[in-house]
């Protein structure tokens, strides 16, 4: 029998969805049995509890969570979130329900071994609810009392070699794609770099001292599998520097049908023959790709890495072999001016240890985002208040045409006074004998 | 030039204490202010504050803010004082 009536709760159990309700309600139900006699270290009715509170806040239509907490493990800004209710007498089993992020492995490669043994660590000194992944790719505990951290802490550190991810006003837990190691379309080793600049940057991750929150995400090619541009403030995407590889035979198996387009995906209903020219050529957003009666020509300075061709036609078009990757930053999400993309800074690069190129970058931003920024304001808000300009020469990065997003024909140049031969001062006498005022 | 640690930590601490009666946390940005130094050298003083137990953070999820240790109104509240 639950300890709390949820009717309101229930109600969502009735949509055509699977329920994050009936998914409490099992855990509850497997924490009230406890068939492996876990000695839990925190309430056994702590699902219960929280399933209550739930439901008390659909009642009466606001949050009974207070906001944030001073808990912590020692030396560490972040990788802990306190979380109090505010009626802590009705349901103590969540008194304390603070989340713990963990630092995903690299790809979200993991066994089922290290899975087990950090479930079996939150079942023993935690609610056992888990949530995989959050947005940052974190590995997500929610829920446990403060006694509690320190040990978990101690536990994942030193007997499972893991450590905590970011939260705060940290460098968030960097992300990525499972990049070279599976797929063919990575045009660097994203696990590598993200790997090195997780270790690299340990003080930025741990100890606070941004204005705001602060995301790295590795895609290894445009298409962007971890939603890079969307998302970070600094978005490392791969790209190549040469001509897409065309295997022609391959181009002809897929027009006559041995080769099931978009790697046999969408195949759940008949769309009829394969149409080259008009889902291939004329989907092309740059106009870069034809037929020369059986040939597929691209123009290729055109092209501007929408993967669409070679995502259709995998087996016949092949990124390049000069590869390395594109560094935009800016993007966020909604809560200043409404969300907001990243913005091309570094057209290209090579990803080669010890990636020097791309650390002197980094550091840059961070150094006129420490000092420019605002309290709260993330940096694609800054590059908005004090100008794209701004960031150039805060990174020392030449303009180049590809930032130029819009307008693409006739953009405004702003000059400064030792960009212009003889600066902006003038004989005004001189002027004038040529111009009637 | 490098700060010296004494002499921040006082600085800290004596500005802190000031403004306890209306505000208990705050920004990193605010101490870097008092120590008069650029982000950097600042975060070197702060982070051993930190260690020493005379400032501790406090974090909302996603904004991260400190203060005193044990200030505040949440330390008494929660009983993590």
């Amino acid at each position: 029998m639950a300890k709390h009536k949820t009717p309101l709760l229930d109600q969502l159990e009735s949509g055509p969805w699977p329920s994050f309700v009936s998914d409490l309600k099992q855990q509850a139900e497997v924490r009230a049995k406890n068939k492996e006699k876990v000695e839990f270290q925190i309430p056994e009715d702590v699902v219960e509890d929280l399933l209550g509170i739930l439901e008390l806040s659909f009642k009466h239509g606001r949050t009974h969570w207070k906001h944030g907490g001073i808990v912590g493990v020692f030396g560490y800004g972040g990788g802990v979130i306190g979380r109090y209710c505010d009626q802590p007498e009705q349901f103590s089993g969540v008194a304390h329900f603070h989340t713990m992020r963990v630092n995903q492995p690299g790809g979200k490669f993991y066994t089922a071994e290290y899975l087990k043994q950090l479930c079996d660590l939150w079942d023993f000194r935690g609610s056992g609810i888990t949530n995989m992944h959050g947005s940052t790719g974190d590995i997500i505990f929610l829920g446990t009392t403060t006694p509690q951290l320190e040990e978990i802490f101690y536990e994942m550190t030193h007997n499972y070699n893991q450590d905590l991810g970011g939260s705060g006003s940290n460098l968030r837990t960097p992300s990525d794609c499972i990049g070279q190691a599976r797929c063919e379309y990575s045009c660097y080793d994203t696990q590598a770099l993200c790997y090195h600049l997780t270790q690299e940057y340990q003080d930025e991750l741990h100890r606070p001292a941004f204005p705001y929150k602060f995301k790295f995400k590795f895609d290894g090619c445009p298409n962007c599998c971890v939603a890079s541009i969307a998302r970070a403030d600094m978005s490392f995407i791969g790209t190549w520097k040469d001509d897409i590889r065309i295997d022609q035979e391959a181009v002809q198996a897929y027009v006559g049908g041995e080769i099931a387009p978009n790697a046999n995906d969408h195949s759940g209903r008949d769309w009829g023959a394969f149409d080259i020219q008009k889902e291939v050529c004329d989907l092309c957003p740059t106009e870069c790709m034809w037929m020369e009666g059986d040939k597929l020509m691209i123009e290729n300075k055109e092209c501007n890495r929408c993967m669409h061709c070679i995502n259709v036609m995998p087996r016949a078009l092949r990124i390049g072999k000069e590869t390395g990757l594109s560094i935009l930053v800016g993007a966020k999400a909604p809560i200043l001016d409404g969300a907001q993309m990243s913005s091309m800074l570094v057209p290209f690069v090579k990803a080669e240890e010890p990636y020097d190129e791309i650390k002197e970058v980094i550091e840059a931003i961070w150094d006129w985002w420490m000092e420019e920024g605002k309290n709260r304001e993330r940096l694609g808000e800054l590059m908005k208040r004090q100008g794209f300009q701004r960031l150039l020469e805060a990174t020392g990065i030449a303009p180049d045409p590809r930032m130029v997003k819009e307008p693409r024909s006739n953009p405004y140049i702003f000059w400064k006074a030792d960009e212009v031969p003889g600066g902006f001062e003038r004989d005004i006498d001189e002027f004038r004998k040529y111009h009637q005022r | 030039m490098a700060l010296d640690y004494e002499e921040s930590k006082a600085k800290i601490v004596e500005k802190l204490q000031k403004k306890l009666k209306t505000k208990s946390k705050f920004y990193f940005n605010d101490l870097a202010k008092i120590l008069e130094a650029k982000p950097r050298e600042a975060k070197k003083v702060i982070n051993r504050l930190v260690q020493e137990e005379i400032l501790e953070y406090w974090s909302s999820g996603s904004t991260s803010l400190y203060g005193l240790k044990g200030t505040g109104k949440q330390a008494h509240a929660e009983d993590e004082d």
